[in-house]
């Protein structure tokens, strides 16, 4: 780094090598973002898309619903999708926690051909379409389904259960679609924990829980936020398990959003709800990794 | 400073009487790694070993003999097969490496990554509970010991080879073990630093009276550091001794010849049985001139290497038979295609059988 000539080339190639992703990102991301940021502050068209005059209205909608007569009445009925929203979003990345570090840890325990099988194995669902995966669910759930059938069949049950169209079903599909996203980071960050650091600290005196605590989970940690983000943001978002498995009797979030875009005809109410659980899942994302880096510095 | 982390019990100095108790006792140790399908050998069998309190005791062997599985025994990272293993009296089977009275230097060190060379030493300490000021000051001492204490709060991944290998030592030491188990700790550095190390270890083994036992393939390591070495090959031991005993009197002709540079000279050749082979080491051999009166063998000398204090003369004696002889006389240099009369005094050979 002492010749200049030869930072200036190594910066260049730098800019280079980034652009491509930045320009990427920039025109498919940002800038959508920016036209909802901007169409949620705008007038809903009666046929669908957007126009003048600039207004709150999209965002004082989500408290105040106009009555017949044009007055705004106090609701909470949208407040409370987004909190049943985020309530089901983080039911699921807990749940898929509690079920991707054991299956990782299992995984990363394993001889190197194995893990590759079983690597494939979490992954294998990629393969098939969400939507497809989504509606097997429903075959197996529902009252004349798979499950159903064997426990009546097994005299276990003598009525079919409703085991489809509620807040459970909601929660087994999201934690279904969502479990390898999960998985995937924390056993990156698992494989890399070299077995002779866990040998010794058991020969220093620690055993099985000090282990975990003071060795395999700060250093699978990092793997562990990038799996909660990656879970916890789209889940809250989704909205094909709600629909399907929840049966779109109650709404979260994500249907929401997709019905103000399709059927309701409201862009802006659409794009402020996007623009709220944009924030949603970007508030923990700033600060969480902050609080549990500094925890990590303790000795 | 370095007095208050000698173990309270011990009295000092090395251990060499007879008297002194057993610190690990090893009785018909046998382990045998379970592969599937194929016929599995026994990585150790039949391990009979007395290891003394206070010693400095070598496990000395090639690879694959066996040394590392016997120390991970001792350290309760494997089991065994069949057999008993004591530490100070307490049988250990079933007992895990937590539990037991041992630490490891490993190989690789296996330093915690994501700690700093403070918090790598104190770990053993917070484990076995010790009160937080204690635990510093020992942390500091321990750091003093192997010379590292201007590195505290460094983190371990951006130290050298030597420091990690410092770092291990006083982590492992830190605990005050009764027994410290060193796997190769010395095979990563290079030789200037592993002879410095040598030093280093006879030196902290001296001043904490902890019982060191010393897995090595490095046959110089083990001679220069060691009370007594147990060499080993092919999941036996096959010698136990101490340094000198092991160097001159081999027991067989895998010990002459892994211990120190020896002639293997076939019996037949020198007219004696066929089944016996003499092992002289190079430094006993003496060159005589060919027109001399007496002399064991007749031969030819095939190459002169100059090593500045000593000449090493090779010397062919019969078919495929060549003996080295390490000559520190200088002014009777034999050229290459010299005859030569082969001596060597009666007490420097020992006879092996095969």
């Amino acid at each position: 780094m002492t010749d200049g000539g030869e930072s200036r080339l190594s910066s260049r190639r730098t800019v280079l090598l980034i652009a491509p992703a930045v320009l990427l990102i920039g025109t498919f991301m940002l800038v959508p973002m920016l036209i909802a940021l901007a169409y949620s502050f705008m007038t809903a068209d009666p046929y669908g898309g957007v126009t003048l005059p600039f207004t709150l209205d999209a965002y004082t909608q989500i408290f105040y619903q106009r009555d017949f007569d044009g007055t705004p009445v106090y609701s909470n009925d949208y407040l409370f999708i987004i909190l049943r929203s985020v309530w089901l979003a983080v039911a699921t990345t807990l749940i898929c926690l509690a079920l991707g570090l054991p299956l990782a840890w299992y995984i990363v325990c394993q001889s190197k051909a194995r893990q590759v099988v079983l690597l494939f194995l979490v992954t294998l669902p990629f393969w098939i379409n969400t939507l497809i995966r989504t509606y097997c669910w429903v075959l197996i759930l529902r009252s004349e389904g798979l499950s159903n059938h064997l426990l009546l069949h097994l005299g276990i049950i003598a009525d079919p259960l409703p085991f489809l169209y509620n807040d459970g079903a909601i929660l087994l599909g999201l934690v279904y679609t969502f479990l390898p996203f999960m998985v995937l980071p924390i056993y990156a960050n698992m494989e890399r924990i070299e077995p002779l650091s866990i040998e010794a600290a058991f020969d220093l005196y620690a055993g099985r829980i000090a282990v975990f605590r003071r060795i395999v989970w700060p250093l699978t940690r990092p793997g562990v936020i990038v799996g909660v983000m990656l879970v916890f943001a789209p889940a809250l978002g989704s909205f094909l398990a709600p629909d399907l498995l929840g049966g779109g009797k109650k709404l979260l979030i994500g249907s929401l959003i997709q019905m103000q875009f399709t059927s309701s005809r409201n862009w802006p109410f659409g794009a402020a709800l996007s623009i709220i659980i944009t924030i949603a899942v970007l508030l923990p994302l700033v600060f969480w990794p902050r609080l549990v880096g500094k925890g990590g510095h303790k000795p | 400073m370095m007095s208050s982390l000698r173990r309270a019990e011990t009295n000092g100095g090395p251990a060499s009487s007879a008297d002194t108790p057993d610190m690990i006792q090893i009785r018909a140790a046998r382990k045998v790694f379970s592969v599937s399908g194929a016929g599995a050998t026994a990585a150790l069998d039949s391990i009979d070993l007395s290891i003394r309190d206070n010693e400095f005791f070598s496990l000395l062997g090639p690879s694959g003999c066996g040394k590392t599985t016997l120390l991970r025994l001792l350290a309760g990272l494997e089991s065994l097969t069949s057999g008993e293993i004591f530490i100070k009296g307490r049988n250990v089977a079933g007992l895990p490496p937590q539990n037991r009275p041992v630490n490891t230097v490993f190989q690789s060190y296996a330093l915690f990554p994501h700690m700093t060379v403070a918090q790598n030493v104190a770990f053993g300490l917070e484990m076995l509970g010790v009160p937080k000021a204690e635990i510093a000051a020992r942390v500091e001492q321990c750091l003093d010991m192997v010379r590292l204490n201007g590195l505290a709060d460094r983190a371990t991944p951006h130290l050298s080879g030597g420091q990690q290998q410092r770092v291990a030592l006083a982590r492992a030491l830190a605990p005050r073990p009764e027994v410290l188990l060193l796997d190769e700790p010395l095979s990563a550095l290079d030789l200037k630093l592993r002879k410095e190390m040598q030093g280093e270890l006879k030196r902290l083994q001296r001043e904490t009276g902890i019982t060191f036992i010393l897995v090595t393939h490095d046959q110089e390591e083990a001679l220069a550091m060691s009370d007594r070495i147990a060499v080993m090959r092919n999941g036996r031991v096959l010698q136990l001794g101490t340094p000198e005993d092991v160097y001159d009197n081999p027991s067989c002709c895998f010990v002459a010849d892994f211990i120190g540079e020896t002639n293997l000279i076939p019996g037949s050749v020198l007219g004696r049985s066929n089944d016996l082979t003499i092992t002289v080491r190079p430094e006993n051999v003496r060159l005589i001139e060919a027109n001399a009166a007496s002399g064991r063998l007749f031969g030819t000398v095939e190459s002169v290497k100059f090593l500045g204090l000593d000449t090493l003369y090779e010397v062919a004696v019969a078919q495929k038979v060549t003996v080295r002889a390490r000559v520190r006389d200088t002014r009777r240099r034999f050229s290459s295609g010299a005859s030569v009369i082969i001596d060597w005094p009666a007490e420097a050979e020992r006879e092996l059988r095969q």
